[in-house]
C-alpha cells in the first residue's frame, strides 16, 4: 500500500521525462547531423544533379543553365558518338597508378615497423622520428620533392646522373616519368602512416604465441606469414582503408608539384574536377562534376567494402 | 617479440643494428634535412649552384628575419590558429555529443546514422567542392575564417564521431545503468559520468584534427583567397610566386609552417597515435 501512496504523491511527470530515453539520443545527434546534412551529404546529391546540367557556374544553375541529360557523361566515356574525353581518360589511368603504386605504402611501413619494433636505447625517439613525414603539410612535402628533382641542380639528378641515367626535362618536366615523381613523394608520408599503424599492432602481438611458435622452429618469414600477419589483421585492415583514400584523394602533391602538367601528363581525377570548374581554364561546371561523379563511385566501391567489413564485425560485437 | 630481439643476436649483429639506426633514420629524413640546410643558406649558394653541399655561410636569422617580418607569413600563421583552433572545439563538441548518442543508445536506425557518418567521411571532397562554395558564398561566408571553420567542423565530425562511438561503447555500460537506477537525468549522465572517461578520446581527437586541419590545402584554396583569411599552407604557395626560386626564404617558411602540427605530436604522442589507429590497435 505504502508504496502506491508514494507514487501518487509524486507530481505527474512531463512528457520529456516520460520519453527521456527515447528523445534525448535524437538532441544529442541533431548539431552534428544538421552539419553534416548540410556541408556533406546534401552536397553530393546537388554535385549528381548539377552533373547533369551546362552550366558556367555564374548566376543560379535553374535559371543560367541548360538541361543537357546525360550528355557530360557522353562526352567523358565517348558514348554517343561524342569523342571520348583524352583528358579523362589519362587522368583516369594515373589514379590507377596512384592506387596500385601507392598500397606499396603498406608492405613498405610494416617492414619499417619490424625494423624498428627492437628495444635498444633512444629506439622510443627513433620510432617518432621516423613518423615524422605524416605529421608534415603535403604542400611542404611536395615542395621538398621538386627541389630533389630539379633537371639540373636536383639531388635525385645529380645521384642518378652519377650512374649515367638522365632524365630528359627532369623527373617532373618529363611526362613519362612525373607522375611516378609525385607518387613516390607521396609513398613517403604515408609509408610513415603504415609504419605507425604497424608498430601499436606489433605491441600487441601475443608474445607466447611467438615463443610457442618458436619452439615449434617457425622463424623468420614463415613465422612473419603465419603467426605475425594473423594477428596484425586489424592494423592492415585500416592501413589498406587510409592508403586507397589517400591514392584517391591526391590533390595537393599534383596541384604543387606540376600543376597537372607537363602537358597534362599528372592529371589526376580529383585534379581534373578542380580544373574544370575552379581554375581559370575551368568554368565547364556540370561537366566537372561529372568527373566528381565517376570519382565518387570508384570511391564508393571501396567504401561500401568498408562498412561491409565494419558492420560484419558490429554484427559479431552485439 | 617479432623480431627476435637483437640482444639476443650475436654482438655483431647487435652493435651493426644499432650502427644503422641513425644512417637509416638521416636517409628517411633526408627531404626533412634538405629543408633546414636550406633554410639557413645565403642566397648565392643557389645562384653558384651550391644547392646539396655545406652552406658557405650562415644565414638563418636573415632568412627567418625576412619570413617574420617583411613577409605575409605571421599573416598568414595566424589565421592557421583561428582557423585550426575554433574547428578543434567545434569539432570535439559536436562528436561527443553524437558520439554519446550513437555509443550509449539502441534505437532505430543508430547503425544507419554511424554509417553515414563514416561514409561521408570517405567521399572525395571534389564532389563537396563546388556545393560547399557556393553554399558559403550564399552565406557570404566566402574567403572569411568562418566559412572555411563551418565546413571543416561539418567535414571532421564524421571521423571523430567514428572514434568517439567507439570509444564509448568499450566503456563500462553499468556505470550509465547504475546513474539511471538512481534517476539521474540523461544530459547529466552525459556531462558527469560519461564526458569525465572521454578526456583521452578528447584528446586523441584534438591533437589529431589540430593536425589535419592545420595542414589542409585544398579546402583553403576553394573557399578562400588571399593573405586576409588564407591559412599557412595556401600562404606558402602564394609565398612561392613571389620569392620564386628563392628557395632559402621557401624553406624558411616551410619549416615555420610545419612547426606547429611537429610540435603537438611530439608533445601528445601517445594520443595522436590512439587517434591515427582509430583505436582500432592497441
Amino acid at each position: 500500500m505504502s508504496i502506491s501512496a508514494d507514487s501518487d504523491r509524486q507530481p505527474p511527470r512531463g512528457w520529456y521525462k516520460r520519453n527521456e530515453i527515447a528523445i534525448t539520443p535524437w538532441l544529442f545527434l541533431a548539431p552534428g547531423v544538421l552539419f553534416f546534412v548540410v556541408y556533406v551529404i546534401a552536397p553530393i546529391w546537388q554535385s549528381f544533379g548539377m552533373s547533369l546540367y551546362d552550366w558556367n557556374g555564374l548566376g543560379d544553375i535553374d535559371t543560367n543553365g541548360t538541361y543537357v541529360g546525360l550528355e557530360n557523361y557522353n562526352k567523358l566515356f565517348g558514348l554517343n558518338g561524342e569523342r571520348a574525353d583524352r583528358n579523362f581518360q589519362i587522368s583516369l589511368w594515373n589514379n590507377l597508378r596512384w592506387l596500385v603504386l601507392y598500397l606499396l605504402a603498406i608492405p613498405l611501413g610494416l617492414f619499417i615497423a619490424l625494423f624498428l619494433n627492437q628495444n635498444v636505447r633512444g629506439i622510443r625517439l627513433y620510432k617518432s622520428l621516423f613518423f615524422f613525414p605524416f605529421v608534415i603539410s603535403q604542400v611542404v612535402v611536395g615542395l621538398v620533392f621538386s627541389w630533389f628533382y630539379l633537371p639540373n641542380n636536383g639531388l635525385f639528378t645529380i645521384v642518378t646522373g652519377w650512374f649515367g641515367f638522365e632524365i630528359s626535362g627532369g623527373v617532373l618536366g618529363n611526362p613519362n616519368t612525373a607522375t611516378y615523381g609525385i607518387i613516390v613523394a607521396g609513398l613517403w608520408p604515408q609509408t610513415a602512416y603504415c609504419m605507425i599503424l604497424y608498430l601499436t599492432g606489433l605491441n600487441a602481438v601475443d608474445p607466447e604465441q611467438v615463443e610457442a611458435a618458436r619452439l615449434d622452429g617457425a622463424k623468420g618469414r614463415k613465422m612473419l606469414w603465419h603467426v605475425i600477419l594473423p594477428q596484425l589483421k586489424p592494423a592492415t585492415f585500416i592501413a589498406f582503408v587510409v592508403t586507397i583514400i589517400g591514392a584517391l584523394r591526391s590533390f595537393d602533391l599534383v596541384s604543387i608539384m606540376t600543376g597537372g602538367g607537363p602537358f597534362g601528363s599528372t592529371r589526376v581525377l580529383s585534379f581534373y574536377v578542380f580544373e574544370k570548374s575552379l581554375s581559370e581554364r575551368g568554368l565547364q561546371y556540370g561537366y566537372a562534376a561529372a568527373v566528381a561523379v565517376v570519382l565518387f563511385l570508384i570511391m564508393l566501391v571501396f567504401i561500401s567494402y568498408f562498412l561491409w567489413t565494419m558492420y560484419q564485425d558490429e554484427k559479431e560485437a552485439r | 617479440m617479432f623480431p627476435t630481439p637483437v640482444q639476443k643476436s650475436s654482438p655483431t649483429v647487435r652493435l651493426s643494428y644499432q650502427a644503422f639506426l641513425p644512417v637509416a633514420l638521416i636517409l628517411w629524413l633526408l627531404p626533412l634535412i634538405a629543408v633546414m640546410i636550406f633554410s639557413i643558406k645565403p642566397d648565392v649558394d643557389f645562384t653558384s649552384g651550391n644547392y646539396w653541399g655545406w652552406p658557405s655561410s650562415f644565414e638563418g636569422f636573415t632568412n627567418y628575419g625576412l619570413v617574420f617580418f617583411e613577409s605575409a607569413m605571421p599573416r598568414y600563421l595566424l589565421n592557421s590558429v583561428m582557423i585550426t583552433v575554433p574547428t578543434v572545439i567545434g569539432t570535439v563538441a559536436l562528436a561527443c555529443m553524437t558520439g554519446f548518442a550513437l555509443g550509449v543508445y539502441k534505437f532505430k536506425g543508430n547503425l544507419l546514422i554511424f554509417f553515414m557518418f563514416i561514409a561521408g567521411n570517405f567521399v572525395p571532397f571534389q564532389i563537396l567542392m563546388v556545393p560547399v562554395r557556393d553554399l558559403t558564398v550564399d552565406m557570404g561566408l566566402y574567403n572569411t575564417k568562418t566559412g572555411l571553420v563551418l565546413f571543416h567542423i561539418a567535414f571532421q565530425t564524421g571521423f571523430a564521431t567514428l572514434f568517439m562511438r567507439n570509444f564509448i561503447r568499450a566503456l563500462p555500460f553499468a556505470l550509465i545503468e547504475a546513474a539511471r537506477v538512481e534517476g539521474v537525468a540523461e544530459w547529466r549522465i552525459f556531462w558527469y559520468v560519461v564526458l569525465p572517461l572521454m578526456k583521452p578520446a578528447i584528446a586523441a581527437m584534438a591533437v589529431l584534427i589540430f593536425t589535419f586541419i592545420w595542414n589542409d590545402y585544398f579546402w583553403a584554396v576553394v573557399l578562400t583567397q588571399g593573405p586576409e583569411s588564407q591559412p599557412v599552407t595556401a600562404g606558402i604557395t602564394s609565398f612561392n610566386a613571389q620569392y620564386r626560386a628563392a628557395y632559402h626564404l621557401m624553406s624558411a617558411g616551410s619549416i615555420v609552417a610545419a612547426l606547429p602540427p611537429v610540435l603537438m605530436f611530439f608533445l601528445m604522442q601517445k594520443h595522436f597515435i590512439a587517434g591515427l589507429t582509430l583505436g582500432a590497435v592497441k
